[in-house]
């Protein structure tokens, strides 16, 4: 065993081994470079001039900015992931205030001025709609969800943030119990008997009724935590907990299926829409 | 009056749309279309507080020049510049600039638009294409059958990841047609139709049941974490 | 001797994903398709519609999820346009409404010149609110849509002027990619209303939806196959859709798709294989 070498040494190693990376980097962008410059002095490629040229170009770039996250987080990377949120949070901000506040707020309290400045669909016959007072209501909570930002009175957003909870809780409350509870028992019920369109019946199909029916029931006793899970009660879990697997492994297969078809589309923006190296 | 009243709000508001839906007349039914249109328009103002709050978080942060407060200046100039854009729907057209606020925000010479098509529409798409390598990273590293369980759900996967291409077709194409239902494309059709959906339907209804007690626990006030810390 | 394998470097594992989609988008690989009996309902419903029907077609997906998604809002989009079947575009997510105008620009205003914007088809826009905003299409929309989603006054418009609720659809078809999507329409929407509904969505989705299948919802298009199978049964019914004119782009996208879920599957088992050498080696 030799003696650990002098540090002096060691950082004479480690540093040619970054300036070769640095170099090959270096060589790779360089050649990239030049082979981009060539195709589009050919026209082979589009050039990055133009509005559609330059902005072709603007989202090649980010793309492969993005995508040089794989080889670790970088200072492109950071670049534009602070680009995209600055311009999704913009994005938001004005889809929203073009789609709803200004047909549905201000227009209701300001219909007058904007059919005349801003939204002329709004007018009926060339006659602009009664102002509607109620509308004042939502523009106070609109304007006391505002004050979150506020630092002397952030409480006062508390009364806009009730309105929105209740809002939920009151739609989920039914929603979940009509068509998440009742609704799915009553579709393994319905599903242990089902018949063709002419009346016979179809015993492959109920059959599959009666497999949902087990594994459902399987499946809740797993999810019953309030009994110890022993004996009878014990084995359906287990079966409910391959019920599970299964139904986790069908997840995943589909996961990879929808991640693979997205990096899909991604690479034929780059290879056929910006590259040109491949056709549709 | 900061605790007290925004729990009437909430039990008044949740009361109703429950008594509306079984009671779908009026003042119910009326009162319900109007608060769910009222939750529309104060969720667009949500949104301000969003943009508010990133101009506050970034714009501290270059003010200070914290850590990566260039990052954060690039922040603000793409969110200023899209919202500017955005709000006075500036064009370019033959050449030249102009503005028209009667347009439609999804004109294509709309600058905002531009900024969506070039900047937004291609990060948005990276970021989700980016999981495709770490998913099949993921697989390679973790994916393995340690016990009964992990089998299961290994082997359905790989039946519907052949299944869902022409490869399971071709793996199982020769079997004869009494025993076509052990074909993958079938066995992947009869996964997700049956022990899947009865999986996924014992997860639903466990979800459900527990939507609807925090719902009620919400509405009734028994649950106030959406109210923050007593101040 | 024991032989063993070696553990990937993640950017190796990278690279062959990567290579497997790359390769395959180059030399163009392309297999035939066999659609599916969920898919086949789904196509058959629609194809059942008459002339003249109202088909509100919701989309909810953002860019992020357009591979996926377009190619099934276009064959929808062509097949109830070539029906005749009245198309109302909505979407309840903020990212919906340029993938509307995509698909009017794209897909109706170039490849059926004879229909018109507002007579064969029209878009209410886009609205916030999730679950509030789909109750309200569902009991009374023209409180929240006042005009379409291009500034028209919703009674002046001759598809809008008659629209009440969702009742006023024959059917709904939600291709959606998450929050609010098919669930939240069938939940808030058609389950109250009682109108048809059928969805297309991301692979990740579809799982999650078959509870809902067949007695809330008449079918599910779960991932790009499926909407590969859609445009291989839009194309048998409709030969003249086989013309490259009509870009079948989810068939193109299964060629690469078939071998990055080869060498996903090479990857697992080769993972498996690393593991179960490793564990001989260790009790040897």
């Amino acid at each position: 065993m030799g003696a650990a070498p002098a540090s002096g040494s060691n950082g004479a190693t480690g540093g040619g081994s970054v300036n070769r990376k640095a170099i090959l980097w270096a060589v790779l962008m360089g050649a990239g470079g030049l082979w981009l410059v060539w195709r589009v002095a050919t026209g082979a490629m589009p050039a990055p001039w133009g509005l559609e040229g330059l902005g072709l170009w603007v989202a090649a770039l980010l793309t492969l900015a993005v995508f040089s996250f794989l080889l670790g987080d970088n200072p492109v990377y950071k670049f534009a992931e602070h680009l995209f949120v600055g311009v999704s949070a913009a994005y938001w901000m004005v889809t929203n205030i073009w789609a709803v506040l200004v047909p549905n707020l201000f227009g209701k309290l300001f219909p007058e001025w904007i059919s005349t400045h801003l939204l002329p669909g709004l007018r009926e016959n060339g006659r602009a709609p009664e102002t509607d007072w109620f509308y004042l209501v939502p523009a106070v909570f609109g304007i006391l969800l505002l004050w979150r930002l506020s630092p002397k009175w952030p409480w006062m957003s508390r009364w806009a943030l009730a309105f929105i909870i209740g809002i939920t809780a009151g739609l989920r409350a039914i929603g979940f119990v009509a068509s998440d509870f009742i609704g799915q028992i009553h579709g393994t019920i319905v599903s242990l008997a089902v018949w063709s369109d002419t009346g016979s019946f179809l015993p492959g199909a109920s059959f599959n009724g009666l497999i949902t029916l087990v594994g459902v029931l399987a499946g809740l006793c797993y999810f019953y935590f309030s009994k110890e899970q022993t004996g009878l009660f014990g084995r359906v879990s287990r079966l409910g907990v391959w019920t599970l697997m299964i139904t986790f492994g069908a997840g995943f297969g589909y996961t990879v299926m929808g991640r693979v078809a997205l990096l899909v589309g991604r690479l034929q923006f780059l290879l056929i829409d910006w590259l040109r190296i491949a056709s549709p | 009056m900061k605790r007290t009243v925004p729990l009437v709000i909430t039990f008044t508001v949740g009361a109703l749309l429950i008594v509306a839906y079984f009671i779908p007349h009026w003042p119910f039914a009326r009162l319900r279309d109007d608060f769910n249109t009222f939750f529309d328009v104060i969720a667009a103002f949500a949104y301000i507080v969003g943009g508010g709050n990133l101009i506050r978080m970034h714009g501290r942060r270059a003010a200070r020049q914290e850590a990566g407060w260039g990052y954060s200046l690039v922040c603000l100039a793409g969110f200023l510049a899209m919202l500017a854009f955005g709000l006075t729907k500036v064009f370019w057209r033959e050449g030249a600039p102009g503005w028209d606020l009667q347009g439609d925000l999804n004109d294509s010479t709309l600058l905002f638009k531009r900024g969506y098509d070039n900047i937004f529409r291609p990060c948005s798409a990276t970021f989700y294409a980016l999981l495709a390598f770490f998913i099949a990273s993921a697989s390679y590293r973790a994916f393995r059958a340690r016990n009964v369980e992990a089998t299961l759900l290994l082997v359905t996967a790989l039946v519907i990841l052949l299944g869902r291409t022409f490869v399971g077709t071709l793996m199982t194409g020769w079997l004869p047609p009494s025993l076509e239902f052990l074909s993958i494309p079938q066995l992947s059709n009869w996964i997700m139709s049956v022990p899947n959906q009865a999986g996924n339907r014992a997860i639903m209804i466990g979800v459900a049941l527990g939507i609807v007690s925090l719902s009620l626990k919400v509405i009734l006030g028994i649950d106030r974490s959406h109210l923050g810390e007593k101040d | 001797m024991a032989w063993r394998l070696p553990e990937l470097d993640r950017r190796i594992v990278f690279a062959l994903v990567g290579l497997s989609v790359t390769i395959p988008i180059l030399w163009k690989f392309h297999f035939p398709e066999f659609p599916s009996p969920m898919v086949r309902g789904v196509f058959e419903r629609v194809d059942s519609l008459p002339a003249g029907s109202k088909l509100l077609l919701t989309l909810d997906y953002d860019p992020g999820s357009e591979p996926e998604l377009n190619p099934m809002t276009d064959a929808v989009t062509r097949h109830a346009a070539t029906k005749g079947i009245r198309i109302y575009y909505i979407t309840m997510w903020a990212t919906g409404p340029p993938m509307i105008e995509r698909v009017i620009r794209q897909v109706l205003q170039k490849e059926f010149p004879d229909l018109a914007y507002g007579r064969d088809f029209v878009t209410l826009g886009y609205k916030p609110g999730n679950e509030a905003a789909i109750a309200i299409v569902a009991s009374d929309l023209r409180k929240l849509f006042t005009t379409d989603g291009r500034g028209t006054n919703i009674n002046a418009g001759e598809m809008t002027g008659s629209l009440r609720n969702l009742r006023s659809f024959d059917m709904v078809f939600s291709v959606s990619a998450g929050f609010p999507g098919t669930k939240e329409w069938i939940q808030y929407g058609t389950d109250t209303a009682g109108v048809p509904i059928a969805a297309g969505m991301t692979a990740v989705q579809a799982p999650l939806n078959y509870p809902y299948y067949p007695t809330q919802l008449l079918g599910i298009l779960g991932g790009i196959k499926a909407a590969a199978e859609y445009e291989l049964l839009l194309v048998k019914k409709y030969p003249r859709f086989a013309d490259p004119a009509f870009p079948q782009e989810a068939t193109a996208k299964m060629g690469p798709q078939t071998w990055a879920h080869l060498t996903i599957i090479g990857l697992i088992v080769l993972g498996n294989l690393t593991t179960l050498l490793a564990g001989r080696r260790g009790r040897r």
